[in-house]
């Protein structure tokens, strides 16, 4: 056990793993970190670390109405697809989790595929689908593109939840005489609630950050946030936008506990 | 007696209006794209923006350049998150949870802002920057931004998560005892990560893998702030294309040939897959 090529061994082993894993968990947090402290600035530009520390661009983020305007508008449209996927998205969930029929793989792989597929030559397609039928980009064409990428994460989530459900319990409730819509209300829907709700919570975000699909289908009546950033980011280095990702980081991270408590959401992800 | 009704399963049907809902606004939108594709120049179907797309040295270089760019960003995320994912599944407790957080967070938060740090980092007046002068390594500021080290890094940074969660899933699934038993059979640490770590993660690291891939080469964002006017890749390419050109049937010729090419990549790596399976059973 303990001969020196095996000490060597299991020394460089255990150094190669730690050294590499705490390189990766510097890469994954620094960004963020590096992007707080620079919000607190009292300087003009992005320079790290700050000359000094001030509140000005949280000031000055009160008064920019077109963060405003592009930030009321990307909750919109989260909101209406959020619901359009759950609605939507649990039904098929229902449909294809317990179904080891080809059609009803066929249909999963469907609705899984718009996660693999790039986004962007989806929201061309979009586009010029919508434009073919003469419809004019707005909230709708918005609400109906973001929807198609954001069903994956409700399915994924929900026939993860109805995949660990006891068919036996489906089978007691029936035995003793619930109706099946009954026993979806009170046994399944309950059961799987928590998969439904993280589901829900990825379909939010994936809207709320969307890039891909705004990018062709919004326009300057419906200005997204996202775009909005990249856009203040490509003309000029802004501050404002440091102090704009502060508030969204800590907002994200309150968010995040919440879910945590309410659905054990990284117990869902792992 | 009449065998009781399934109850466990439901009625496929309740899956219609999802179907119909992607039927209409997913598989319509990609056959309207097609349709667009075949649309000549001169007005005639057929396949001459195929032809112009595939005749270009420049339209296929930017191709190549975006295939390869994944591949750099997946390899990344493969050497620095294997070892992570591998820390926080032994670990267990506190660890698992600063693990599962610090990938959980810039999953979570968007694309722009992850970006945007990166050319805070890598500016000239930024973070790596004023570190090299400061050691007095440099005497001017080191062009990193817009540069495809950064890029890459970047991308790795942005994606990585992708690759984590699938690879603990993987690993977690591992049962422990196996690494014991390699162990007392005499097998080092290097050995049974090769022979029973690698091969049995295998389902989790080509799903991360493909997901990986996927999200770095789609990354218009990163790819635009990072990368800049001097590297040109798939999606910026196909944006000039529709949106300032307005030159749509090339367009759309080109995100077919996008889509592709992505398609076949992903299935590569299945495949792959599916052999170093069949290998480590040998």
């Amino acid at each position: 056990m303990s001969r020196p090529a095996s000490i060597l061994d299991r020394l460089t082993f255990e150094a190669a793993v730690a050294l590499l894993a705490v390189a990766a968990l510097v890469l994954l947090l620094a960004p963020t970190v590096i992007v707080l402290v620079v919000s607190f600035t009292d300087g003009l530009s992005l320079r790290f670390p700050p000359p000094g520390f001030s509140l000005r661009w949280y000031g000055e983020l009160w008064e920019a109405w077109q963060l405003h305007f592009a930030l009321a508008n990307s909750l919109k449209v989260a909101a209406f697809s959020t619901v359009l996927s759950v609605v939507l998205g649990v039904l098929g969930a229902l449909a294809v989790a317990r179904s080891a029929t080809l059609s009803a793989k066929l249909l999963d792989s469907l609705f899984l595929s718009p996660l693999i597929l790039p986004g962007l030559a989806f929201g061309l397609s979009s586009l010029m689908f919508f434009s073919l039928l003469g419809w004019p980009v707005s909230v709708t064409t918005l609400v109906l593109g973001h929807t198609v990428v954001c069903v994956p994460f409700v399915v994924r989530n929900t026939v993860a939840a109805l995949t660990q459900l006891q068919p036996v319990l489906l089978e007691g409730s029936a035995s003793l005489g619930a109706s099946r819509l009954y026993t979806l209300r009170r046994i399944t829907l309950p059961l799987i609630r928590p998969g439904i709700l993280s589901g829900g919570f990825l379909a939010f975000m994936a809207s709320f950050d969307n890039i891909p699909v705004s990018l062709f289908l919004r326009d300057a009546a419906t200005d997204m946030l996202p775009i909005r950033m990249w856009q203040d980011l490509e003309g000029r280095l802004d501050v404002t936008i440091a102090a704009l990702s502060g508030v969204l980081i800590v907002a994200t991270v309150a968010v995040i506990a919440v879910m945590e408590r309410l659905t054990g959401l990284s117990k869902r992800l792992v | 007696m009449s065998p009781l009704p399934d109850v466990t399963r439901y009625d496929l049907r309740l899956a219609s209006p999802l179907a119909l809902f992607f039927a209409a606004f997913f598989v319509a939108p990609l056959a309207a794209l097609v349709a667009l594709s075949l649309r000549g120049a001169d007005g005639g179907f057929g396949l001459s923006q195929y032809a112009a797309f595939l005749g270009d040295r420049f339209s296929l270089g930017v191709l190549g350049s975006t295939l390869w760019l994944g591949l750099k960003v997946t390899a990344v995320c493969l050497v620095l998150g294997f070892p992570l994912a591998l820390v926080a599944t032994r670990a267990g407790g506190w660890v698992r949870g600063v693990v599962i957080l610090a990938v959980l967070m810039p999953l979570l938060t968007s694309v722009v802002i992850r970006t945007f740090a990166w050319i805070v980092i890598l500016g000239r007046q930024g973070v790596v920057n004023s570190a090299l002068s400061g050691l007095g390594l440099i005497d001017a500021p080191v062009r990193m931004l817009y540069a495809e080290g950064g890029l890459v890094a970047a991308l790795a940074q942005v994606q990585m998560p992708l690759m984590v969660l699938p690879l603990m899933t993987a690993l977690s699934r591992i049962e422990p005892s196996l690494w014991d038993a390699s162990e007392a059979l005499g097998a080092g640490r290097w050995r049974t990560f090769r022979r029973v770590t690698l091969p049995l993660s295998l389902p989790g690291l080509i799903a991360g893998a493909v997901l990986t891939f996927a999200a770095a080469i789609s990354g218009f964002i990163t790819q635009s702030l990072i990368g800049g006017g001097q590297m040109l890749f798939m999606p910026g390419y196909i944006y000039q294309q529709a949106i300032a050109l307005q030159n749509w049937p090339f367009a759309a010729a080109m995100s077919v040939v996008f889509l592709v090419a992505v398609l076949a990549v992903i299935l590569a790596f299945n495949a792959l897959g599916r052999l170093a399976r069949g290998y480590a059973q040998t």
